[in-house]
């Protein structure tokens, strides 16, 4: 099975259709896993009970950069490969990593409140994390501004593709403008700096976000197939319907001028 | 080269002689400075304090309303198909009619600062400094918002939605753009830096907003 087999849609729903009932087990087992372990984890000496937003905040973090990320391979798929369901890929990634970045950025403000004395500071992270929502909302506004489907996904395609070139740039300034939220500590060079205890429900958590993405996002897919089917459908029938009424009124009009022609 | 030349002098020509031209884009960008007393209260030393910013942000909202006509009105009369079928390489035109987008409408922005910074306090230095720095970053708007010029002839839409989608790539030009001024104004930081920065982001926008630009009108014009 490669990636040019499942261009044929057929075949990519009757993979999913398959596939996700698994997927989605596994992720609600990994969730309660991982929740389980993070009420469990022992309160931090300094932040006490809030530092459990941590488990929730951090795996919506991730994946709000992680979905730009497959967003940005699907739209290589779109321009170079003309791949069919990359911007279906596409599409259907933008509404829930735009979701995972509200999220991050709600726990981020949570988290806040009783750390900074405040719901929103205008540091360095979360201002960045801010203006990747708003590109994500930009491109869904993309994708609703225009009606042919095949059209707004290259258009897309080259905005995510630019936005993937950029963000990094953007984070760079923000950081250059601003830097008052603690250095990084998960990834770090000689190993982490976070405590055991914290890590492997942290780990857990994030490994359970990205499995719930990967089945939303292929249950999206099969949602936007499906739309596109019924939308090609209406539009066959709106035709047959206009035709048939041409032809019905040409009848029409063909037995009015036999009817004049008998009297 | 000729025809990029003879291209660059046709879009300088026509942006000069339309509608007011680039007069239009500096009388935006002097209504926005001037309003901005009434908002923030007539207190020259608060004025001169964010004159940078104000500068700076006249300076983005008037280059960027200025692009949505980058490609819109070749696409109305057919010469935008012309230059698509041409033997230049679209990329190539693109960053022609960038270039003379800029020098119809961008550099007006930049003769017309000082004038501004009278009205908003600022010393000569501090003047010098802003007009610099424009000089420096202007032409990143321009290369990036044509990106946006290009997504919104291929989608027959304009106006907002270009504005929402290009105005968040344009963080970084700002950020260092006040940055490099405020570092000679006030700032214990040195100039150097962030100039050097915002010159970068020019040229790395000068690559990339091209490429996309066509790419866009090549995928979407069909």
């Amino acid at each position: 099975m490669t990636l040019i087999d499942l261009a044929n849609p057929t075949r990519f729903l009757a993979l999913t259709t398959r596939v996700l009932p698994w997927l989605a087990a596994a992720t609600v087992i990994l969730l309660a896993i991982g929740l389980y372990q993070s009420a469990l984890a022992p309160d931090d000496y300094q932040q006490g009970a809030t530092v459990k937003i941590m488990f929730i905040h951090v795996p919506n973090a991730w994946l709000s950069m992680f979905v730009w990320g497959v967003m940005s391979i699907a739209s290589l798929g779109t321009l170079v490969w003309r791949h069919p369901l990359a911007d279906v890929a596409a599409k259907a990634a933008a509404p829930i990593g735009a979701a995972f970045t509200f999220l991050a950025l709600l726990t981020g403000s949570l988290w806040g409140r009783p750390m900074w004395g405040t719901y929103w500071e205008w540091d360095a992270r979360l201002t960045s994390v801010l203006i990747l929502f708003l590109m994500y909302l930009g491109l869904m506004a993309l994708w609703r501004a225009v009606e042919d489907p095949s059209r707004a996904a290259r258009a897309a395609a080259v905005l995510t593709l630019v936005g993937a070139i950029n963000l990094p740039i953007i984070k760079f300034s923000v950081d250059w403008w601003n830097t008052l939220h603690q250095p990084a500590s998960v990834m770090r060079m000689g190993g982490s700096s976070l405590d055991k205890s914290f890590l492997i429900p942290l780990l857990v958590m994030a490994i359970a976000f990205t499995l719930l993405f990967v089945t939303l996002h292929l249950a999206a897919m099969r949602n936007e197939i499906l739309r596109r089917r019924v939308r090609s459908l209406q539009m066959m029938q709106a035709s047959r319907i206009a035709f048939s009424s041409e032809m019905g009124a040409g009848s029409r009009h063909d037995n009015a001028s036999k009817e004049i022609g008998a009297a | 080269m000729t025809a990029l030349s003879a291209l660059i002098r046709r879009d300088i020509r026509i942006a000069l002689r339309v509608g007011g031209g680039a007069l239009i884009g500096v009388l935006f960008f002097l209504t926005v400075v001037v309003l901005m007393p009434f908002a923030v209260g007539p207190d020259l030393a608060l004025l001169s304090r964010l004159g940078p910013a104000i500068l700076w942000l006249g300076a983005l909202l008037a280059s960027l309303l200025t692009l949505d006509r980058l490609f819109m009105a070749d696409h109305e009369d057919g010469s935008l198909d012309l230059i698509t079928m041409s033997r230049t390489p679209l990329e190539l035109a693109c960053a022609a009619k960038a270039l003379a987008h800029w020098l119809a409408a961008g550099l007006p922005l930049i003769v017309a600062t000082p004038v501004l910074g009278l009205l908003l306090n600022l010393d000569m230095v501090a003047t010098g400094a802003v007009a610099l720095t424009l000089l420096a970053g202007t032409p990143a708007l321009t290369f990036t918002g044509m990106i946006g010029a290009a997504l919104a002839v291929t989608l027959h839409r304009g106006g907002l939605l270009m504005a929402v989608l290009v105005l968040p790539l344009s963080i970084p030009v700002l950020i260092f753009g006040v940055a490099a001024s405020q570092a000679v104004i006030v700032g214990p930081m040195s100039f150097g830096a962030p100039f050097s920065i915002l010159c970068a982001l020019s040229l790395v926008s000068l690559v990339i907003g091209p490429f996309a630009a066509a790419a866009s009108l090549r995928h979407g014009l069909d």
